[in-house]
């Protein structure tokens, strides 16, 4: 990521809920904010797929699941009680909330927001990853 | 509309009983398509005919519209009120993340009324109002105020806020709402109507979803809108250098207004250029909510503070074509960090209209050349082409109004030349200080026909430069040309779609994409709701006085010669007399 070239449009968020074919922001699962003011840029606030995720780490019903080999974590709404503890885990706030099932929002990576940033600040990369234990 | 779209509700928020109500109000979204054209409607209703523009009772009207955070580039809340400036329609547009942020709040649109014992800010998130005091922020400058509403309020990157510097504190009557730092309500006063009622700012965040009538076609008109956006030439200029782009091709075709328009070519204009600014200031670009072109240029100024070494301050300052006509080289400054230094001020401190503000010193710099005013009205400043120290001592003292002289200036620059003369080199329209085209007729019946006499009303600049260059036309065509392109323009800011943008959103882009919200109409239905928008806005203006027949054009635009012929008194009389004669017609017409 290239956050300098960020102009703060938003684009990719619009583009990660229409991914589901939403209208609005509601489903985002990347967010941009101005690092205190927009006169110093932005940040972008998207899972960095770690390979021991903390939010999985953290959950107590085993919802989040580290993804093999890849990073980052799958969720399994069922399993979910929306305790929020992995929105708390994640320092980087990539945990997003779904107010109306009241369960975490986390990007799947699925590159789609790639293809809307139209700055190249946004790419997507594969990489191996060992996952702490399975 | 479709079921459970929040574009329905209206926030109505009383600053004196501190209380609010949401009311559904769909037909104003389905019958006019929300921006301009609901608030207009809301106007009708909400502002007591001949009320003081500063009383309680005058309302501030924020709307967005049916496309607002569905498609890209609508993206602009369009602000309607009783301007101090001109006593009639007031009407500024504004980007940056306050469109997106009020309909993911869950509005379409919001009215206040009332006003405040103390100074408060409002804090709106869907279904609730908050009243902050904002004793603390009263006198603070854009920036710092920001900066702790900012630090006090969550919704980081998914809220605007908007705010009022000294400007607005003070009620000058063309003080500006800043958002996001960088981006303005600028015309027309609603700075003053926000300091009237003791408002210093508003903050509006939510994220919210919205209904879509066909999940699959959304995804593919909306890759159709993005790719125009991004790859369109008809965005490029935005895109690169921004509209600062401008500069050298209007001094190249003799149109660019240079110390208060005694001349429309400028000889610092190439070191005034976007080229110049983009080399040598440009820091950082961005974007509004939802826009991908990103227009907006940023310069970064670093100046070393003259009391202590090594010791630098570095601003980072909004540039576009406008600023750069009004505070450049209408006051005949070619030195783009000087320009800069005064830009900082009326941004960051002043949060005045840049356009009016440069107006006022240029047609006030003349005006001391000439003697009409001495040192003794200016407290000791020596107002002279190109002297920026001058220009930031008189802004300061517009702001602190010492004395008649700066308290007349506050009013604007017909005020001040109704008091101490010069009225024929006072360059407004309509009481609106003029823009930065001296193009043609075409321009100068723009500004005085449009119903917020604003050069983007009806691009009378761009009808100089595209048609009437080549063609003479007799004075009723030039009008029926502007205002064909005012009608569609009420339909474009309805949307509250960028006017930058309008090369994309065609007619009949626009009733596929209002489609997907849920909304059928054909192009001539779009037509219908121009003329029916234009002729709603005219009875508003008409009913608090404005007359298109007895409006003062200054002598100035005759004397300095325009690249386009025809600019002389007996073709705009003619052609006002027609504007008049056919808005009258439209407005009887309109059911």
């Amino acid at each position: 990521m290239e956050t300098e070239k960020c102009v703060g449009c938003q684009s990719c968020m619009f583009a990660c809920s229409r991914r589901v074919g939403e209208a609005g922001l509601a489903r985002s699962c990347i967010g941009v904010r101005s690092i205190g003011g927009m006169e110093r840029g932005f940040s972008v606030v998207v899972c960095r797929a770690c390979a021991d995720p903390p939010c999985a780490k953290v959950c107590p019903t085993g919802a989040l699941v580290p993804r093999e080999g890849k990073g980052g974590v799958r969720v399994l709404p069922d399993r979910c009680i929306g305790c929020g503890h992995c929105r708390e885990a994640c320092i980087i706030g990539a945990v997003y909330w779904d107010d109306e099932t009241d369960k975490p929002m986390i990007c799947l990576h699925c590159g789609y927001c790639v293809d809307f940033c139209p700055y190249g600040v946004l790419g997507m990369q594969e990489r191996e990853v060992e996952n702490a234990e399975e | 509309m479709l079921k459970n779209d929040p574009l329905e509700n209206i926030l109505y928020i009383d600053l004196t009983r501190r209380t609010f109500r949401i009311e559904k109000r769909p037909e104003l979204f389905e019958k006019y398509l929300g921006g301009t054209g609901a608030a207009v409607q809301l106007l009708h209703e909400e502002c007591p005919e001949g009320c003081d523009p500063l009383g309680p009772e005058s309302p501030i009207i924020f709307a967005v519209g049916a496309l607002t955070a569905l498609f890209p580039l609508a993206s602009k809340t369009v602000a309607l009120f009783k301007s101090p400036l001109t006593g009639n329609l007031g009407e500024s547009h504004c980007g940056g993340r306050s469109a997106v942020s009020i309909r993911m709040a869950g509005y379409g649109a919001i009215v206040i009324k009332g006003a405040s014992s103390m100074p408060v800010y409002l804090s709106i998130e869907n279904g609730r109002v908050r009243f902050r005091d904002a004793s603390t922020l009263w006198g603070m400058g854009n920036f710092s105020s920001g900066r702790i509403i900012r630090e006090n309020e969550t919704g980081a990157g998914l809220r605007t806020i908007m705010r009022i510097g000294k400007g607005g504190e003070k009620l000058i009557a063309y003080s500006c709402v800043t958002t996001e730092t960088f981006r303005h309500f600028g015309r027309l006063g609603l700075g003053a109507v926000f300091g009237s009622k003791k408002l210093k700012a508003v903050v509006v965040s939510g994220k919210s979803s919205l209904p879509v009538s066909d999940k699959k076609e959304y995804r593919r008109l909306y890759d159709e809108v993005y790719k125009a956006a991004v790859e369109s030439p008809v965005m490029k200029k935005y895109h690169d250098l921004g509209t600062a782009e401008n500069i050298v091709p209007l001094n190249n075709f003799g149109g660019l207004p240079t110390r208060n328009l005694t001349a429309a070519r400028f000889e610092g204009a190439s070191r005034m250029s976007g080229e110049t600014f983009a080399e040598k200031y440009l820091g950082r670009r961005l974007a509004c909510s939802h826009c991908p072109v990103g227009c907006i240029h940023i310069a970064a100024l670093r100046e070393p503070y003259e009391d202590i070494s090594y010791f630098y301050k570095t601003s980072m300052i909004s540039y576009d074509y406008e600023p750069i006509y009004a505070l450049g080289t209408m006051l005949g400054i070619s030195r783009p960090a000087d320009f800069l230094r005064l830009m900082d001020r009326v941004e960051e401190s002043w949060g005045m209209d840049a356009m009016s503000l440069g107006v006022i010193l240029a047609w006030a710099t003349e005006a001391f050349e000439r003697g009409l005013i001495t040192k003794k009205e200016t407290m000791g400043v020596r107002l002279k082409w190109g002297h920026v120290k001058g220009y930031i001592r008189a802004g300061g003292y517009i702001i602190d109004q010492p004395n008649d002289f700066y308290r007349a200036l506050a009013r604007g620059v017909e005020y001040a030349a109704s008091v101490y003369g010069g009225m024929e080199f006072a360059l407004a329209f309509g009481g609106n200080e003029m823009p930065g085209y001296h193009t043609g007729p075409g321009a100068h019946l723009g500004y005085l026909i449009g119903a917020r006499h604003s050069h983007l009303d009806n691009a009378g600049y761009s009808f100089d430069q595209k048609v009437l260059v080549k063609k003479r036309l007799k004075p009723e065509e030039t009008i029926d040309a502007l205002l064909a392109e005012e009608r569609w323009r009420q339909i474009l800011s309805s949307l509250v779609v960028c006017f930058f943008a309008r090369g994309i959103y065609t007619p009949e882009l626009v009733t596929r994409l209002l489609s997907i919200g849920g909304i059928d109409l054909s192009a001539g239905d779009l037509d219908r709701i121009g003329r029916k928008i234009h002729a709603e806005k005219y009875r508003f203006k008409m009913r608090e006085g404005f007359a298109l027949d007895t409006v003062r054009l200054p002598e100035r635009i005759f004397e300095t010669p325009s690249p386009v012929s025809g600019l002389d008194r007996a073709y705009l009389t003619k052609a006002l007399s027609y504007a008049h004669k056919t808005i009258e017609k439209e407005f009887d017409a309109a059911p």
